[in-house]
């Protein structure tokens, strides 16, 4: 049994806040470039150009990357032989994203409800998943979402029959749908399986994976490339102005599912695809 | 084209821009996004005023993170117009003559920026640290306890947009993506 107290983990996920909204990951950056000597459109290169130069703005001169900071989600992976002392671990978590979006000069974007529409101030609650795992160890992902492009995301509750061709047509016709209005060059997080809130967390899950790293199953590679391929044909280009660089990945995860469905969750991202990992 | 404009301008000045045109714009625009714009329609509806000069004025679909020690404002790019299109048809019937945002407009966004001689621009999505340095200065006009969501009147200078939609109707959204489109 080892202990981890709150004050550590509230720390960590207070940094990894301002941390997300200010430095992208590695491989969205070299994603970024590779895409810039690629495109096709003078426009299109003239906009990725400008999303270079944002990114460096942003961490020289500790400027958010965007202005929506996000809805911040949490995924904690924690090993069954800790124990957390001090204090509720959500309430910790909490207590992270409150420092975090103040002390970062980040943007509050929450409110309490979703009908009534106050803002907490504070940009809590998280969204936050546990997983109980084996080991000592706490694994900790920072992905705040913007909501541009998470208003263009979906839920297909295919039939068997539907098979393959259909899974890509739901991921095609969300990302046609979705166009400019969710900042391209996107990201695309699919999950496939499972049931229905399933899916939609193994969509969001997909998206904190390096954009650079396909998947494992060689049909759900197969999978992630032609769909690239074919989401780059679209025309919708940098920022929906034109061009060929209209997705930088599509990263996919599987689960079983029930003999009567074939869920698909189409979780899109803009090119601000912000996560963060620590392990306590 | 590229193009250098000074904000606001008239109904002569938008028909001289294009679809497809690179513009720096400099002068004086106004924040509103979602809850702002749900109040002025309230305040229109019951009688009342918008708060800021609307003839021949300039929107941005934006709201900020707070700016740091020393800044005029934070991070400021723009938000998608879409969930304006409600209520930017009024606005645009008295007298505002361009909006800045990103993403795609209704049918009937359309019709009122063909109607009334007027310009849908778009700045770079998720270029925040970028665009905010062409923020000159910022300050609170109304709806103070909105937080991000309060008008803001914004001194810029060489604000890059893009003409998306413009007094003619073409829409670079769809020609843009059609001649880049290769089919299967």
């Amino acid at each position: 049994m080892r202990s981890i107290h709150v004050d550590e983990i509230a720390e960590a996920i207070k940094e990894m806040c301002i941390e997300a909204n200010h430095f992208l990951s590695e491989d969205m950056k070299s994603a970024l470039g590779e895409a810039a000597k690629r495109e096709e459109s003078p426009l299109g290169r003239q906009i990725l150009g400008q999303l270079e130069e944002n990114l460096a703005i942003a961490s020289e001169d500790m400027i958010p990357i965007c202005q929506d900071t996000g809805m911040t989600v949490v995924f904690l992976e924690v090993g069954q032989e800790v124990h957390v002392e001090g204090g509720l671990l959500t309430d910790a978590v909490n207590e992270g994203v409150r420092r975090g979006y103040e002390e970062g000069l980040l943007r509050k974007s929450v409110v309490r409800d979703p009908v009534f529409r106050e803002n907490t101030k504070d940009n809590t609650p998280a969204v936050i998943y546990y997983d109980i795992v084996a080991g000592e160890r706490m694994r900790i992902t920072v992905a705040p979402k913007g909501f541009g492009s998470e208003n263009m995301s979906r839920v297909f509750m295919l039939k068997p029959a539907d098979g393959i061709e259909g899974v890509k047509n739901a991921v095609f016709t969300a990302v046609e749908d979705a166009g400019p209005n969710a900042c391209p060059p996107m990201v695309i997080g699919v999950g496939i399986g499972g049931t229905f809130e399933k899916c939609a967390l193994m969509a969001k899950q997909a998206l904190t994976r390096p954009v650079n790293c396909r998947s494992e199953i060689p049909y759900v590679r197969e999978l992630e490339e032609e769909l690239l391929d074919r989401i780059n044909r679209t025309g919708i280009g940098p920022g929906g102005l034109g061009g060929n660089t209209t997705a930088l990945a599509v990263n996919i995860n599987t689960y079983p599912t029930h003999i009567a469905g074939l869920p698909v969750a189409v979780n899109i991202c803009c090119h601000v695809n912000r996560h963060c990992v620590r392990e306590l | 084209m590229e193009r250098h404009m000074t904000v606001p301008f008239d109904k002569n000045e938008a028909e001289q821009l294009k679809s497809g045109d690179y513009v720096y714009l400099s002068g004086t625009i106004y924040t509103a996004r979602d809850a702002a714009h749900k109040r002025m329609n309230e305040a229109l509806d019951s009688g009342g005023k918008i708060p800021f000069p609307l003839e021949d004025g300039v929107i941005y679909y934006m709201g900020p993170s707070p700016a740091r020690q020393g800044r005029p404002i934070g991070s400021a790019g723009p938000t998608t117009a879409g969930r304006m299109d409600k209520y930017a048809p009024k606005l645009l019937d008295l007298g505002l003559r361009a909006m800045i945002g990103k993403g795609k407009r209704s049918k009937e966004v359309h019709q009122a920026v063909v109607r009334n001689k007027a310009v849908y621009f778009a700045a770079v999505g998720g270029a925040g640290a970028l665009l905010s340095k062409a923020v000159v200065s910022s300050q609170t006009v109304a709806y103070d306890d909105l937080g991000t969501e309060a008008i803001r009147k914004l001194e810029i200078k060489d604000f890059p947009v893009i003409v998306v939609i413009d007094t003619q109707g073409n829409d670079l959204y769809e020609t843009a993506a059609q001649a880049y489109r290769k089919e299967e």
